[in-house]
């Protein structure tokens, strides 16, 4: 059986690339992809230790709401980029520079 | 103490039960009147939204003195263990729905969103008021997750609330992004640290912490665990380092909302913060003073964060010209005061948390109040506008400056009594200079609640004649009355504050 450690080490490479392409990408449909990696790095988490620490489900229904929560988040956010985009014709972050101070 | 099933918890979950009922009888409401002229469509989603707003409100005043009476021990852990029923969270349940009643009011005869229909907004606006009151009263790791989330994508929406508008838009978009990621870094903490210690309940996370061979082996882990829930906490909070977003959607927000934001989840942030550090991460020693549980030291972190948190709000709002921007400096730097009380690991650090907050939401409230007046007449939230508004509307000049003088703490203002209390907290715990660092803040916070007295009572440059009077809404006038009491009179209040903190610290102990 694979080990814990694998599964962690995913986890926390996901996790990393998550945070890398929310700091680097400049399209806000591509930081919204970065978020749904640091959110599912967390699941795998969770029901990795949930089936190698515990062995309860407690892990396991809270990666389910995890999902549920990260496609209301999604969807939210698309419905955002979509009324930007309405008023500035784009999609870039840049796009989005008006306030500043 | 009991720990009850989901059936016979609901008698304890009657506020917000009146809540989520009435959130969604406003939201039939506002359906069945679609075509209806705008003011009677208002006057439907406004009044079923305000009548059950005041029933909750009763209904959690009811609570609060009940079980405030002879037999103070009844704390209750709801729904197995999910919930805490206890003197912390009923005294934030009041708070909470007093706060969504004064922003209620706030968006009905506010310009910026005189244009749109509100009624998604009261929805939302109820939405969020439930989930804060779960987000203080969790003490389960999936539960504050939930609570917090629901608070943040409903004010995502109430944030870009004004679709044709680009700043609104564009405050949501920075608020949601930065929002997903704080909270996924904090979810990816609360994974590990169920992880750790096998539990999502915190205070069998604090038991399990309590064992010595995870408190040999956890050090670095927990310090990771920490500094990552930290940042999802800290985003609600906006402290340092996760406050970026809130000068930009505090400026792009309508300002009923950027009022609401400042107040409603910061608040709940706190609260937060202390369930997950005192509920799960120290132990009461009986004689009012907490140590800490595991092998990190999280009190240094905290100061840390409060000192910079204080000193960078502070210092930015210096350089500020549009005034939301500068009350969101502003409000980073309160947030730094706030957390000063958590830093003393005391219960009279939970004490001045408190008695701040309560003193915060009326003075913060009221500046925000006073800046949709001037916005409703003039249409510009630069300072630079302010000129002249001494002439214009003396009452109003007066009023703002009370504000200003109990945010700055000057002593006749309850804003000074706030500040006694966080600065005694740290000093009783031996952190004087920490006191210190705290005083020295408020007298850079003085230059810039000064500087914009200053400017009101400057003369107008612009074309308005002098002579034209600042239209105040009868309404608003009102609410300025209400808001306005308590900041003057809090003196007086001292013994009372004193009395409801002192029930109201009591956290939910499960030994």
């Amino acid at each position: 059986m694979i080990p814990l450690e694998y599964y962690l080490v995913v986890a926390s490479a996901l996790f990393s690339l998550g945070l890398y392409g929310m700091l680097t990408r400049k399209n806000a449909v591509n930081v919204l992809m970065a978020i749904e990696l640091i959110f599912n790095s967390a699941n795998i988490n969770l029901v990795a230790f949930s089936r190698f620490v515990t062995g309860d489900t407690e892990g396991q229904v809270f990666a389910l709401l995890v999902i549920a929560i990260a496609a209301c988040e999604a969807a939210v956010a698309l419905a955002i980029v979509m009324s930007l985009y309405r008023i500035t014709k784009g999609v870039s972050l840049e796009d989005a520079s008006v306030l500043k101070g | 103490m009991d720990r009850l099933d989901a059936v016979s918890s609901l008698k304890y979950f009657v506020p917000e039960l009146v809540l989520v009922l009435t959130l969604m009888g406003v939201l039939v409401c506002d359906l069945i009147s679609k075509n209806r002229a705008t003011w009677e469509r208002r006057l439907v989603i406004v009044l079923p939204s305000l009548f059950g707003l005041l029933v909750a409100l009763f209904f959690s005043v009811f609570i609060y003195f009940s079980q405030k009476g002879p037999d103070p021990s009844d704390a209750q852990a709801l729904f197995s263990n999910m919930v805490a029923f206890d003197g912390f969270g009923s005294l934030l349940r009041i708070l909470f729905i007093f706060t969504a009643i004064i922003i209620l009011l706030f968006t009905i005869e506010s310009r910026e969103l005189r244009s749109v229909h509100h009624g998604e907004l009261l929805v939302l606006l109820l939405t969020v008021t439930v989930a804060l009151i779960w987000m203080a009263n969790s003490i389960n790791l999936l539960m504050i997750y939930l609570a917090l989330e629901t608070v943040s994508v409903a004010s995502y929406i109430m944030v870009g609330y004004l679709k044709t508008d680009r700043l609104s838009n564009e405050a949501s978009l920075k608020y949601i992004l930065f929002g997903a990621v704080s909270t996924g870094t904090m979810l990816f903490g609360l994974s590990l640290l169920y992880g750790l210690t096998g539990s999502l309940d915190l205070y069998e996370i604090r038991a399990a912490l309590t064992s010595e061979q995870v408190v040999a082996s956890s050090g670095p882990a927990l310090m990771v665990i920490i500094v990552l829930v930290l940042a999802g906490i800290g985003f609600k909070m906006a402290t340092v380092p996760s406050h970026f977003w809130c000068p930009d959607v505090y400026s792009g927000a309508p300002t009923p909302v950027t009022a609401f934001l400042s107040v409603g989840p910061k608040v709940a942030g706190f609260a937060v913060l202390v369930r997950f550090f005192y509920g799960g991460m120290a132990l009461s020693t009986g004689e009012q003073t907490w140590t800490m549980v595991g092998s990190v030291d999280w009190q240094t972190i905290l100061m840390g964060i409060s000192i910079i948190t204080m000193t960078l709000g502070n210092i930015a709002a210096l350089l500020q010209t549009n005034l939301k921007r500068l009350f969101a400096y502003s409000s980073i730097a309160h947030a730094g005061y706030i957390m000063m009380g958590a830093v003393a690991l005391s219960d009279r650090g939970i004490k001045a948390m408190l008695a701040y907050v309560i003193v915060y939401l009326f003075m913060n409230l009221g500046a925000f109040l006073v800046i949709i007046v001037v916005h409703n007449s003039t249409g510009s939230f630069d300072i630079k506008d302010y000129a002249g508004i001494w002439r214009r509307s003396p009452i109003l000049t007066i009023v703002m400056g009370i504000f200003l003088f109990s945010l700055m703490g000057i002593p006749p203002f309850a804003g000074f009594l706030a500040k006694w209390y966080v600065f005694a907290a740290v000093i009783r715990a031996g952190l004087v200079w920490l006191a210190v660092i705290g005083v020295l803040n408020s007298a850079i916070g003085a230059f810039y609640y000064v500087k914009i007295l200053k400017t009101m009572f400057m003369e107008g440059s612009d074309t308005a004649e002098p002579s034209s009077k600042l239209e105040l809404h009868p309404l608003y006038a009102v609410l300025l009355f209400v808001l306005v009491v308590p900041n003057i009179i809090g003196l007086l209040l001292w013994g009372y504050l004193d009395r409801v903190t002192e029930y109201s610290h009591k956290l939910l102990d499960v030994m």
